[in-house]
């Protein structure tokens, strides 16, 4: 959108329509962003199995977090750390999901230190079936972790279906992550 | 009760619209009296109604009417009044009224002082002013109903977004918006002069000050906006490049433009066709401003209230008034016949120069914002556009309108002389070497580019004061002859100076902060010291502490410098209840040199604090020099050229005394 015009008037009628077209693009780019979702980024790990791993457990704990584990079962797999916020946020929900036992969440512990998470698990609860400590967040890139928190589900194959970035508040749990667990049990397939 | 007739004064207030984007643009053009009268009182009740309307939602936020689900959605009891208040446009159907309040009271502001336009002129201009009143009155009525209830009504509301509970921000969207909206009524005229076909110099005249008004608002609001950036988000930073961010900046630099074209067409009877494209595309990018914010189609921190179903008949409503206005001047234009010829080198030629560049500055912008958007409809894949992309473009572009901007002004009009220009710039060439050489000798192992980018602010300060000082022959002959041309001279030209000299202040408290700054992260004990810069920053201790609607974490540092006390920073981490979210006050000690800013962040669990220190040497110019740029602005408002009656009642006086006054001479 430029020259047309200055000082004298438009060269040509193609100039003068140039104005009009570049808006009327936008307007259908804009038009099409309506129906697009910026903030939900895919994650190239949907529907593949989970990669291979094999993470200790944190000290003074039981129980690590390996491929074979999330096998065999529908699962919730969350990482968290200590220093993250965010996490404590969600963290009441993951309390409830295990007081309530419809499925089991392990931990992915990522980029933490042992007596730092243990600390953080002692005072605000542990809801984790099995935590894995990654300690130099190695594991963390395999699954195509990029911030903390953020929560995958797990199918009884041990393919990762769906991935929650940020904390899972109430309303993701009840329109999100609880029916596709429903439709897995059932046999079904789940997108979310 | 109150509120239903608020609702009821919206409705009142879209059928007044409707008459008024019809009725006057008929009379006009069939020479009816009667109808183009019409305009005015139209303009005035419907002004009133949105008032009516608009007060009666900020009363129920001020009384937490939680029976309106607005109120309930937004507001709380236990919020300060202040916020209570900005709590009417911290949302999406508060400020599309907020919108919708600021374009009726510009109709108004046209139909009670523009009594110097033509009669039929005024009515085309209100009658677009109206269709675009049609066009958000409908938005806010069909889709985005501010006086819902909720019945039966909660106890209490969900409260604010802490973020906005701020007083910089509480007055950020209403300036914002003033400027967004303000540049409707440029877009009014050239639309009106698009239809009448004819664009002239009192045109000019008549569009300049409603634009100028527009920009002083718009960049006041951007300025309040960044500051509120600053010490609100806590990172340090003032401005991100985020979509909103360039949702304001978009119109601003189109709105610079025309400003400058503006003079052109008013001067010298040139650049029409190129001012009404300005004009249009100036208020266009305002609306898609709004677009972007409300839509939700761009990731973005501000992305506070957004809806995509709503998006679509924001959307439907822009290509209307953008596409209708751009087909009118795509077969009007060519009958505006371009008036006098110019060399390039000369005022108007500078004028273009500037015009060139911040347009094309503009449209990187847009191509950077709108990118991802792009990219994810033929691809398929995200990403985001960030600053290196338009440090890399924007900048560059940037730097030879400011360049040019010392010379420019110097410049006669028709044809100039650079040499003779930069001949009288002597001083600013010599300020500005000066300047590169004290930069190199006090900070010599800075980064190289702060030395042309410290030598460019003071080439802009110091080409503004020069040109103001020969204006009025100031050291050039004696004292009592310069405060004589002082009085005399034109305050817009003043307006010229302090706005082209507040924009050199910009410049270097940009390149003096991002240069020099020293950043520090780090966990700390109590009593623990950290060196930032030429700094101590001992932390105190953190204590809690319960504020009206939040509790907080308050970090204490002593800072200073050579084992003398400089300051006390008290930092603040904020966890509010409603909703639930976390803030963080950083502490900033604004001194001569630039300011301390401290953030206390999250406890680590065995006593020790993550902090965060940085010093940012001379950073508040870029917020004086902001103020600096508006007060030029303003200055310019009150030259009695744009004064009600003042052009006519001075050519009158010369008639009377017998000398021929060339309005496009003054």
């Amino acid at each position: 959108m430029g020259e047309p015009g200055l000082g004298q008037q438009p060269r040509s009628t193609w100039l003068r329509l140039l104005p009009l077209a570049v808006a009327l693009v936008i307007g259908g780019f804009l038009f099409v962003g309506l129906g697009l979702r910026p903030k939900e980024i895919p994650s190239v790990m949907l529907g593949k199995a989970v990669p291979a791993f094999d993470l200790p457990a944190l000290p003074g704990r039981p129980k690590g977090l390996k491929t074979a584990d999330l096998n065999g079962q529908v699962s919730l797999v969350n990482v968290f750390a200590s220093w993250c916020v965010s996490c404590r946020a969600e963290h009441p929900l993951f309390m409830k999901l295990k007081g309530q036992g419809i499925v089991p969440v392990h931990g992915l512990n990522y980029k933490d230190e042992g007596p730092a998470a243990m600390d953080w698990l002692r005072r605000y609860g542990d809801p984790y079936d099995r935590v894995g400590a990654d300690l130099n967040g190695r594991v963390g890139i395999d699954w195509g972790v990029y911030g903390v928190p953020e929560t995958f589900l797990i199918n009884a194959e041990g393919r990762i279906v769906c991935k929650h970035i940020g904390p899972v508040m109430e309303s993701d749990l009840k329109e999100k992550l609880l029916p596709a667990i429903a439709a897995l049990r059932n046999g079904g397939t789940a997108k979310c | 009760m109150i509120a239903e007739l608020g609702h009821y004064a919206l409705v009142l207030a879209l059928s007044v619209a409707l008459v008024q984007a019809t009725v006057p643009m008929i009379g006009a053009w069939r020479g009816i009296p009667g109808w183009i009268g019409s305009a005015r009182p139209a303009a005035i009740v419907q002004c009133l109604l949105v008032i009516v309307a608009f007060g009666a939602l900020t009363y129920g936020y001020v009384t937490s009417d939680f029976s309106l689900l607005n109120v309930a959605s937004n507001s709380h009891s236990a919020k300060p009044l202040l916020y209570k208040i900005s709590g009417v446009w911290g949302n999406h159907e508060g400020s599309l009224l907020l919108w919708l309040l600021i374009l009726v009271l510009f109709s108004g502001a046209v139909a009670v002082f523009g009594g110097n336009l033509p009669a039929p002129f005024r009515a085309r201009v209100l009658a677009v002013q109206a269709m675009i009143a049609v066009g958000f009155t409908s938005f806010v009525l069909f889709t985005s109903n501010p006086f819902e209830r909720l019945l039966p009504a909660p106890m209490d509301g969900r409260g604010l977004n802490p973020l906005l509970q701020d007083p910089g921000l509480a007055f950020h969207p209403p300036f914002l918006y003033l400027g967004y909206v303000g540049f409707s009524m440029a877009f009014s005229f050239a639309v009106a002069a698009l239809i009448e076909g004819r664009v002239d110099a009192a045109w000019a005249r008549w569009v300049r000050p409603w634009t100028l008004a527009a920009w002083c608002f718009l960049t006041l609001g951007i300025g309040l906006g960044s500051w509120w950036a600053y010490y609100e988000l806590g990172w340090g930073g003032w401005w991100f490049w985020d979509p909103v961010e360039n949702a304001s900046f978009m119109p601003w630099l189109a709105g610079t433009a025309l400003l400058h074209s503006a003079i052109v067409v008013e001067k010298r009877d040139s650049l029409k066709n190129w001012t009404v494209l300005l004009a249009i595309l100036t208020f266009s990018l305002s609306l898609l401003g709004t677009f972007l914010v409300r839509s939700g189609v761009l990731t973005s921190v501000h992305a506070f209230a957004t809806d995509p179903a709503r998006g679509v008949f924001i959307l439907a409503f822009l290509v209307a008034v953008i596409a209708g206005s751009l087909t009118l001047y795509a077969v009007r234009a060519p009958a505006m016949k371009g008036g006098g010829l110019f060399a390039p080198v000369s005022r108007e030629g500078g004028l273009v120069f500037n015009n060139l560049l911040l347009s094309t500055a503009c449209a990187t912008v847009l191509l950077g914002t709108l990118y991802p958007l792009f990219l994810d409809a033929v691809t398929g894949e995200k990403i985001t556009v960030g600053p290196p992309y338009f440090n890399m473009t924007f900048g560059p572009l940037m730097v030879p309108v400011f360049i040019a901007m010392a010379v420019g002004p110097m410049l006669p009009w028709k044809r100039g002389d650079l040499l003779g220009a930069l001949q009288r710039l002597k001083f600013t060439v010599l300020a500005t070497l000066v300047a590169m050489f004290l930069t190199l000798a006090l900070a010599f192992d800075g980064p190289w580019l702060a030395i042309p980018g410290i030598a460019l602010g003071v080439w802009m300060i110091a080409a503004s004061l020069e040109e103001g000082a020969s204006r009025i022959r100031l050291f050039r002959g004696p004292i009592a002859e310069s405060l004589r041309r002082l009085s005399r001279s034109s305050r817009s030209a003043w307006g010229t100076t302090f706005a082209h000299a507040g924009a050199g202040m910009v410049i270097i408290g940009i390149v003096a902060s991002s240069a020099w700054q020293v950043e520090k992260l780090q966990v700390m004990r109590q009593g623990e010291s950290q060196a930032v810069g030429a700094y101590q920053f001992r932390f105190e201790g953190a204590v809690p502490l319960d504020g009206p609607n939040y509790a907080a974490v308050r970090g204490t540092f002593h800072v200073s410098r050579d084992g003398k006390a400089v300051a006390v920073l008290q930092p603040e981490s904020r966890r509010y209840e409603n909703p639930p979210m976390e803030t963080t006050e950083a502490a900033i000690r604004t001194g001569w040199g630039g300011d301390l800013y401290a953030v206390v962040g999250d406890p680590t669990g065995d006593g020790a604090w993550s902090t965060r220190f940085y010093t940012k040497p001379m950073i508040h110019w870029i917020w004086i020099g902001a103020f600096v740029m508006v007060f030029g602005g303003a200055l310019s408002l009150t030259d009695r050229r744009f004064r009600i009656g003042a052009p006519a009642r001075a050519r009158n006086a010369a008639r009377r005394a017998g000398i021929a006054v060339s309005t496009a001479s003054k």
